[in-house]
Parts: structure tokens; C-alpha cells; sequence
């Protein structure tokens, strides 16, 4: 039942993730990432890993695409030209990364040794957001401090983008 | 610690995560308009992230100490805030560039000053 | 296994039958709530008060044409309004309507018949999904086709993004006082007195808390004064304009099923679910359960009344307003709020919650 599930959500993600890149309608673009991200979120929950899957689903999902969404639809972007319509040479050597590192991370992955996963007991009592929102306030407390600074960083360099002309 | 088993090997997962990084670098290399290749770089981003389930998922419970176990799924949310921070700036950037050239299509931006 | 199914069977009804019916009862008290602000009549033909008036209102919506403009997207115009019903539906599964320690059904006994059952991230799941509630605006916006239907979309996702960080933020308070996301240990948590007298609700103990998620919660269910992706003196309908017949009822009705599960959200938040403050019940089971429910319906009903009398009241912002409030006003108020739960805590005139 679960590997049924989680072949599903595979599917679903990769399926949509193609669409994603391949679609030449912004807006069904940023759709599809939106249905990638729920399925990731299920395989996070299926992982055992609750908070994260409801962490993706709020600040992908309900954050950050809905931005795109919003420049997309302000800026009007126009269809997107054809996937590769630049300089055939650039398109070729592209795809050709593209299918190496794909292939190198496939392989390694085939390489090594399966094994079957576990989920944390916290996951089964209680959830995963009380051990982690420990560990971010103890152990892991000076990058979370950094990272407040990072977002705090990042909207004054946005608004400071947003409010003037560059010169 | 006793942990329960799930039945997906994780290598499932990598192979999964390894995909969606094939998929987002495509998109990264062959799209031409700015905010289509962000997008693609988002997915990449998450395969990043699907990695770090994958390893989290296998050895957090397993093997590692009960204080390390948890790493693996705040890198995963460390991960999610630099994106988000990641996206402010970049769209505010592309806004930015839309009011100096009325388009975000890449090949326009090919002088260092204008 | 199998009065596990009955009991979610029955949770899900029961839920859908409560918003389904709240709907046609919220748009009668609008319409006549408006009235009575507005010194006038209002609806008064259809059955004693009008009451009947929503099923007419209904039946004329149902024989009208489901329009579809010549240019618009066709999947995603219709099936936006699909969207919108099932966010707006899925969000109050996880809201507990009462206590359910002890109860039995048929001889049984049932775990998790008011309350949902181990959603250890409540809160999270709720507002995960209530995040998702901007979309269906988005894209009905978009795939009209129209000018003014574009417009309201683009307002609704930057409404939408701007306040659910202050209303995120307020709901921190709450938690570090709580030390749970679950909402039915949330309503626990807010049980009996706070310094001797007053009621131990977080209203009481943090007042800016609840302000902040009140005001973010009016813009997050686009109700004046912060319906600005539907401000019909600028842009006709905003972004369903060109929708008709049930498409439109569906928008319609997931606004009012929305403002629902946002009184929902806050009585359980604020103002302490179903408990009444320094009453030890007696008895428990299910006369306990059932005057839980009324003592939580009525706390709902008096809410949705608040989103009637401020919709009536009070005039539109405009969009700059709007946001500089969002940005400049509500979010620094809502971190000044967790500074004032930590000062509370620290100070130990609140017992911290278990973690």
C-alpha cells in the first residue's frame, strides 16, 4: 500500500515536472511545479516526516508559487518560445549535462546498497515538529539565527529592488 | 531507539530525486526566459531536498545517534527558507529588469552596462 | 478497523452538512443583517422573514446559463470554482467541535468523533491547506480572459501572501503558550482562569494576538473592508467577473464556508473552543459532548455576526493602504505579540505548555 502510494506521488512529480519545463504557458508552468511540490509533500509524509511535508506544502506551494504567480501574471509574459529554440548548438549541449548528471546520480543511486528506510519514533508519538523545533532552538541555534538575518537580508533587497530604478 | 520500518528502499527515492534533477537542469539549459529557468531551478532545488529525505529517511533512525537523527530534515528546512528567500530577491530582480527592458528574456541581457 | 470507518464517515457528514447548511443560513443573516444596519427592509417576501429567500436565490442561480467567454481557458475557468469548494471544505475537518473523552456509539467506544484523530501537525495542515485557498482566485482571474478579472487575481495573491504572514505570525503566540499543534490540546490549554479571575483565553492573555489575526483573517477571506480582488466599485466583480450560474455559486459559497471555518479557527485559537471559563462540568460523555458543541456553535455564530456587522460598517481600503497596513502595521504588532507572550512566560504568570 505505501510503495503504491509513493510510486504514485513519483509519477505524479515526474510527470509534472516535465510539463513544468516543457509547457510554453508560464501560468501552467508554475501550476504544474504547484502539483510537483504537493506529491513531494506526500512523500514526505510518507517518509514520516510530517512537519516537512506541511513546511512544503505552506511555504512552496502557498508562498513562493503564488509570488511567481503574481510576477508572471504582472509582468504579462508572453508564450514561451519553443524548448530549445535558441542556438541549437547551446540546446544540444544542454541536454547532453542534463542526461549526464542525470545519469551519474541514477547510477550511484543504483550503486548503492539498498535498504529499506525507517521513521523516526518521534514521527509515530507526537510528530516530528516538537523534536525539530528543539533542535533548531538548541543544537542548530546559530544557523537558525542566520537564516532569520538571511530572509531579513532578503526583503529589504527587495524592496530596495522593488522601489527604485536601477541607475 | 526502535524505528518502524516503511517499505520503500530509499534508493527508490534518490532515483526519484536524481530524475527531477535531470528535468530541472534541462529546463535550466534550454529555457530562455528568466523566470522559466527560476522555476526550473526550483525544481532542482527540491530534488536537492528529496536527497536529503532520502539519506535522512535511511540512516537518521538507523544508525546515527539519537541528536544527529534529525539533521537530515533540518537541512530540509533550511534548505526551504534560503529558497524563499532565494525567490524574494530574485523576482523583485526580474521586476527590476522588466522596467529597464520591457522583457526578462536572457539573451537580451548580454552587455555588462547599459 | 471498522467503527474507525463509521466514525469517519459520520466526522466528514456531519462537517459537510454543518458548512453546507451554515451557507444559505450566513447569506439570509447578510442580507437581513445588512438591512437592519442600513435602516432598511431587506428580503421579506419569500416565507416568514424571508427566510426562504436563499433556496430562491438558489434555484435562480441553478436555471442560469454556465457562461464560458469566447477566449477564456477553458479547463482551469471551470474548474477554478471546483477548486475553491474543496480548499474552502477540507480545512474544517481538523477543527474539534467539542470533547470527545469517553464518548461511546453503540456500545463503543469512538476516538476522535469531534476531535481528528493523532493530527499531531493540526494547526500546519490547516493552514497548509488554507494557503492553497488563493489559487482558485488566481486562476479564475487569469483564465477569464478579462481585464478586470486579471486585476482582482494579481490582488488576491498579493493580499493573500502579505497578511498570512502576520496571521502566521500572531498564531506563534499562541503556540509557544500552548506547546502543541494540536488544537484540540490548543483548546485544553485555555480551560479555567488566568490570575485568579479572568478567563484563561488567549484573548484575555494576549489581546494584539487576537486583534492581528482577526484583521488578517478578514483579508485572507477577501470580506470588506479587504475585499479588494472583488471591489466591485473598481473592477466590476474582480475576478469573477465573467462567472454565472453555479460557477459563481461556488465562489459565493466558498467565501461564506471560508469566513466560517475562520470563526471555527478563531473561537478555537482565542477564545478557548468549547470550554467556558471556571465551569468544571459534572458529567462527562455525551451530554458534555453536545453542550461542548453548543457553547463552541454559539462562539462561531457570534464571529460570523462580526463579519456581518464590520462588512457593513466599515468602507474599502485602497491597495496601497492595504498593504502598507499588511507590511508596516500588522507584521511588526504581530512580532511585538511574541515578545509579550516571552515576557508572560518568562515571568511565569502563564504556565508553559508541555514540550
Amino acid at each position: 500500500m505505501v510503495t503504491w502510494v509513493f510510486l504514485a506521488a513519483a509519477a505524479v512529480a515526474v510527470v509534472f515536472a516535465c510539463l513544468a519545463v516543457v509547457v510554453r504557458n508560464p501560468i501552467l508552468n508554475v501550476l504544474s511545479l504547484v502539483i510537483v511540490f504537493f506529491a513531494m509533500a506526500a512523500i514526505f509524509a510518507l517518509l514520516g516526516m510530517d512537519f516537512l511535508a506541511a513546511i512544503q506544502v505552506i511555504v512552496y506551494s502557498g508562498a513562493i508559487l503564488v509570488l511567481f504567480l503574481f510576477v508572471v501574471m504582472l509582468l504579462n509574459i508572453p508564450r514561451l518560445g519553443r524548448l530549445g529554440s535558441g542556438r541549437p548548438f547551446q540546446a544540444l549541449l544542454g541536454s547532453l549535462l542534463a542526461a549526464f548528471l542525470g545519469g551519474l546520480l541514477l547510477a550511484a543511486a543504483a550503486l548503492l546498497p539498498a535498504g529499506l528506510g525507517a521513521v523516526l519514533p518521534g514521527a509515530a508519538a507526537g510528530g516530528t515538529a516538537v523534536p525539530i523545533g528543539r533542535a533548531l532552538i538548541s543544537s542548530h541555534l546559530f544557523v537558525f539565527e542566520f537564516i532569520t538575518l538571511l530572509l531579513a537580508a532578503a526583503i529589504v533587497g527587495a524592496v530596495y529592488l522593488g522601489e527604485r530604478e536601477l541607475q | 531507539m526502535t524505528a518502524e520500518l516503511v517499505p520503500i528502499p530509499f534508493t527508490w527515492v534518490l532515483a526519484l530525486s536524481a530524475v527531477l534533477f535531470a528535468i530541472g537542469t534541462l529546463g535550466v539549459m534550454l529555457r530562455r526566459n528568466a523566470i522559466a529557468i527560476f522555476l526550473s531551478l526550483e525544481v532542482m532545488l527540491n530534488s536537492a531536498n528529496l536527497a536529503f529525505a532520502a539519506f535522512a529517511y535511511r540512516f537518521g533512525a538507523v544508525h546515527v545517534a539519537a541528536a544527529a537523527a534529525l539533521d537530515g530534515q533540518i537541512f530540509i528546512f533550511f534548505v526551504i527558507a534560503v529558497a524563499a528567500a532565494e525567490a524574494t530577491v530574485g523576482l523583485a530582480l526580474f521586476i527590476a529588469l522588466y522596467r529597464l527592458r520591457e522583457t526578462i528574456d536572457v539573451d537580451r541581457f548580454n552587455i555588462l552596462r547599459w | 478497523m471498522g467503527t474507525e470507518v463509521v466514525v469517519i464517515a459520520l466526522k466528514l457528514a456531519f462537517g459537510l452538512a454543518v458548512l453546507l447548511t451554515t451557507v444559505p443560513i450566513m447569506v439570509w443573516v447578510e442580507r437581513r443583517g445588512s438591512a437592519l444596519i442600513q435602516d432598511r427592509l431587506g428580503p421579506n417576501r419569500v416565507g416568514p422573514l424571508g427566510l426562504l429567500q436563499p433556496v430562491v436565490d438558489v434555484i435562480k442561480l441553478v436555471t442560469k446559463e454556465n457562461f464560458l467567454p469566447s477566449r477564456a481557458q477553458a479547463p482551469i475557468y471551470l474548474l477554478a470554482p471546483v477548486f475553491a469548494i474543496i480548499i474552502a471544505l477540507s480545512t474544517f475537518i481538523a477543527v474539534p467541535i467539542g470533547p470527545d473523552d469517553g464518548l461511546t456509539l453503540f456500545g463503543r467506544p469512538v476516538d476522535g468523533l469531534l476531535v481528528a484523530p493523532h493530527l499531531d501537525i493540526g494547526l500546519l495542515y490547516i493552514f497548509a491547506v488554507a494557503s492553497l485557498g488563493v489559487y482558485p482566485l488566481v486562476l479564475a482571474g487569469w483564465a477569464s480572459a478579462n481585464k478586470f478579472s486579471m486585476h482582482g487575481g494579481i490582488r488576491a495573491s498579493a493580499q493573500a501572501i502579505s497578511y498570512e504572514l502576520a496571521m502566521t505570525l500572531a498564531v506563534v503566540g499562541v503556540l509557544m503558550g500552548a506547546g502543541s499543534l494540536r488544537l484540540d490540546e490548543i483548546v485544553l490549554q485555555q480551560s479555567g482562569t488566568w490570575l485568579g479571575m479572568l478567563p484563561r483565553w488567549n484573548v484575555v492573555v494576549q489581546p494584539l494576538g487576537a486583534l492581528i489575526f482577526v484583521v488578517a483573517v478578514f483579508a485572507e477571506t477577501n470580506r470588506l473592508p479587504f475585499d479588494l480582488p472583488e471591489a466591485e466599485a473598481e473592477l466590476v466583480a474582480g475576478y469573477h467577473t465573467e462567472y454565472s450560474s453555479l460557477s459563481f455559486a461556488a465562489f459565493y459559497m466558498s467565501e461564506y464556508i471560508h469566513m466560517t471555518v475562520a470563526a471555527a479557527l478563531a473561537t478555537t485559537l482565542f477564545f478557548g473552543g468549547w470550554t467556558l471559563p471556571g465551569i468544571e462540568l459534572p458529567f462527562g460523555g455525551w451530554p458534555q459532548a453536545l453542550l461542548g458543541m453548543t457553547v463552541f456553535g454559539l462562539k462561531v455564530a457570534l464571529f460570523l455576526w462580526f463579519f456581518v456587522w464590520v462588512r457593513w460598517t466599515l468602507p474599502r481600503f485602497r491597495f496601497d493602504q492595504l498593504m502598507a497596513l499588511g507590511w508596516k502595521v500588522m507584521l511588526p504588532l504581530a512580532v511585538l505579540n511574541f515578545l509579550w507572550v516571552g515576557v508572560v512566560l518568562g515571568l511565569g504568570l502563564m504556565e508553559e505548555g508541555p514540550w
